[in-house]
């Protein structure tokens, strides 16, 4: 029964840089997303509470009058966090049915459909909101079965879902490996659907560990960050931009603390989100 | 017409009135199960809650009535281990709430979960780091002793008492008490602590992250304590009720006062734990993740900082400090007064640590989202109420659930049981009929 528990130790650690400066916030990456892993959608997508969006990207802003005003777009995948020690993400950690899991050869959060049972604990643990519940089984427009990807397993009513880095290309190219009788994968032979589709190449995705991929060199950026990085969620999602108040926007920071933090602004306003 | 089943030595109230009572609460009750199917049918599309709001009402009502389904346990404790024994007169009723409580959170839970039909999934693919696992494993093992020590209870009706075996069974099982109430006991100071450490745990969660002892968040060992604390006010309050309602005294003051000294006591402790854990958290565990204490209470229409005064003061300190004093115990409308105000205090605690967790926003471009149940989440949440209601009546009119009643309302004849009682009486305000003794 625990048999695929069996932690592979390898040394890959999937995760992204994402250039906050390259995003124009033309939500491709959603797009390419919801189709790529059979997302479903509601004829009316207004209310954005109930809505399943693996990848979303948020608006957000300095706060300030104009002409001082500025926006800035944040696409937010799930972070596969990694926790204090590996695997322990908010959410697998919590999972009562062992039905989200920490894959210790990837890094990748993944989630078992077929095992979920709806009890929302690790939505309720995830700090992102990156986790979405299926409050409706999927309806499809006429026609539109035809074109899922048969890669992906649609979701049924009652079970949470959530951005598994296209998992399923990595199976692919993993398989193509073996059968080519490797056991590694070129970086370009595994690249999630929101990173191949972004226009303004904002988004990129390697091993985090791999010297060769571009994210290594990339999250060293003095400028890269994460979300909420001081809740100890470890997430392998980094963030680079160029002004500190986005930056500042990636983590709480107490009033008396503001002078002091590691971002330190100018003038910082609280970012917000419209 | 019932007469035969009615414990002998007591009166109730005519069978037309016990059926209106009955009929009353059973169409609310029908309401809930309405309800139900809707969310089973349908989905939980039926309800109010969404992606920020995972957890809701109804985990909010499985924390609530499993903290006050506590009487049954610490009052099991006391008697049988500790060695209280005038807390024989409250027992039965202790439990038959516990039941109540725990068979309610059972339900609760079977409908708050996407797929019902997975629900094993939690036993057989069990993840043992999970808080939600152990409580689980705790509830339904706490909840099979429970219908253990209420069997015998049923035994105990005047005809299943007449057949040999259920006589002799009952006897042997109230023998073997000591043992069951020891198993809930430890049963229940697991799952109460988990339940704490079900919001505990989040350390993505800043308003409800705890820091703790090895795995346990702080909020582990309040969970259990306040359980201990406020779920013999529970007990307390539910009979006072019933004596209202039957117009009869049913349990002795000093009974009473025992258990609400005892409960006073915990309260007290319990609340100078629960204010230096608000302390702890406040000022070391909150501003470590970039929060002060304001940022959970601020800019928000609902969640204001009176809700902790509420929950601290109001339904802490204030009941505490009533109880632990004799003058307090003694004066009847101090006494309803601190019994009320603790029933409200834990439930205002479980709320926070569901809803106000979920409300808060983490990061910084979130915005609080505030919540309000569907009238199928509010029907399925009265349900357990009604059932609970109905389940009372039942066991009252014809087990013979307090054993000093007949003592406290002795009476000549005891077929008055069939006896129609005089004049209209309101349903739900007299639950059986007023004797002019009570
Ligand atoms: S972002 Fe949320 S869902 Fe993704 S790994 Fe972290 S806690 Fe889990
Ligand atoms: S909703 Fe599913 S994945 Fe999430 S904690 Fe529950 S069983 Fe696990």
């Amino acid at each position: 029964m625990k048999k695929e528990h069996k932690h592979v130790k390898s040394n890959k650690k999937y995760g992204m840089v994402i250039d906050l400066d390259k995003c124009t916030g033309c939500g491709a990456c959603m797009v390419s997303c919801m189709a790529e892993n059979n997302v479903p959608f509601k004829a009316d997508e207004s209310n954005k509470l109930d809505s399943i969006t693996w990848m979303r990207v948020y608006k957000l802003t300095n706060d300030k009058p104009y002409p001082d005003t500025e926006i800035c777009y944040l696409p937010r995948p799930c972070q596969h966090c990694e926790g204090q020690h590996e695997g322990h993400s908010p959410c697998v950690s919590v999972c009562p049915a062992t039905a989200t899991d920490y894959s210790m050869e990837t890094g990748i959060v993944s989630q078992i459909y077929t095992r979920c049972f709806g009890c929302r604990y690790c939505m309720a643990a995830c700090p992102y909101h990156a986790r979405y519940f299926n409050w409706w089984d999927p309806v499809w427009p006429e026609g539109m079965e035809e074109s899922l990807n048969p890669d992906v397993s649609v979701r049924m009513r009652g079970i949470v879902e959530k951005c598994s880095f296209c998992f399923h290309r990595y199976q692919r190219a993993m398989e193509k490996a073996h059968f080519e009788d490797r056991h590694e994968l070129e970086e370009n032979e595994y690249q999630t659907a929101c990173t191949q589709a972004c226009p303004s190449g904002a988004i990129t995705f390697g091993d985090l560990n791999n010297e060769s991929h571009a994210v290594y060199k990339l999250k060293k950026n003095p400028n890269a960050f994460r979300l909420l990085e001081r809740l100890g969620t470890n997430p392998k999602i980094y963030y680079v931009s160029s002004r500190e108040w986005v930056r500042l926007a990636g983590d709480n920071y107490r009033p008396d603390e503001k002078m002091t933090a590691k971002h330190k602004p100018a003038k910082h306003a609280p970012a917000k989100q419209h | 017409m019932d007469s035969a089943l009615i414990p002998k030595g007591v009166k109730r109230c005519s069978i037309g009135q016990f059926a209106l009572f009955m009929g009353f609460f059973g169409a609310i009750a029908l309401w809930g199960v309405y309800a139900m199917l809707l969310c089973w049918l349908k989905g939980l599309n039926q309800t109010n809650m969404n992606d920020y709001y995972g957890f809701a009402l109804w985990i909010w009502a499985d924390l609530a009535v499993i903290a006050l389904g506590g009487g049954a346990f610490f009052s099991g404790f006391l008697k049988y281990i500790v060695g209280k024994d005038e807390l024989k007169n409250i027992i039965n009723y202790a439990v038959l709430i516990g039941f109540i409580c725990y068979s309610s959170a059972l339900l609760i839970l079977a409908i708050d979960i996407g797929q019902p039909l997975r629900g094993w999934f939690i036993f057989w693919h069990a993840n043992v780091h999970s808080m939600l696992t152990e409580v689980a494993f705790c509830l339904s093992c706490y909840f099979g002793v429970l219908t253990i020590e209420y069997i015998p209870l049923i035994l105990e009706n005047r005809q299943a008492d007449k057949v040999p075996f259920f006589h002799k069974l009952s006897h042997n099982m109230h023998e073997n008490m000591a043992i069951f109430a020891a198993t809930g006991a430890f049963l229940s100071f697991f799952h109460q602590g988990s339940l704490g450490g079900v919001s505990g745990v989040l350390f993505g969660r800043p308003f409800g992250y705890r820091e703790g002892l090895f795995i346990w968040p702080w909020t582990f060992f309040l969970y259990t304590w306040s359980a201990a604390a406020y779920g013999p006010c529970f007990t307390v309050l539910v009979t006072k009720i019933t004596e209202k309602v039957t117009g009869k005294k049913l349990v002795k003051d000093n009974v009473i006062e025992l258990l609400l000294k005892i409960s006073g006591w915990m309260l007290f402790t319990y609340i100078i734990a629960k204010i230096i854990d608000t302390w702890y958290w406040a000022s070391v565990t909150a501003p470590a993740a970039g929060f002060s204490l304001i940022d959970f209470y601020s800019n928000n229409p609902f969640y204001g900082i009176w809700i902790l005064l509420l929950e601290i003061v109001i339904g802490g300190i204030v009941p505490a400090l009533i109880l632990i004093t004799e003058k307090g115990r003694k004066n009847k409308f101090a006494m309803a007064l601190a019994i009320i105000l603790a029933v409200i205090g834990v439930c205002i605690n479980r709320w926070v640590m569901v809803l106000q967790v979920m409300a808060v926003p983490v990061m910084t471009f979130d915005s609080w989202v505030m919540y309000f149940p569907s009238w199928q989440e509010i029907a399925t949440t009265i349900l357990p109420v009604a059932y609970g209601v109905l389940l009372i009546g039942i066991s009252y009119r014809y087990l013979p659930i307090f054993p000093q009643e007949i003592e406290l309302n002795p009476i000549e004849e005891d077929t008055v049981a069939d006896k129609d009682a005089e004049g209209d009486v309101v349903v739900g305000e007299n639950l059986v009929e007023a004797t002019e003794e009570g």
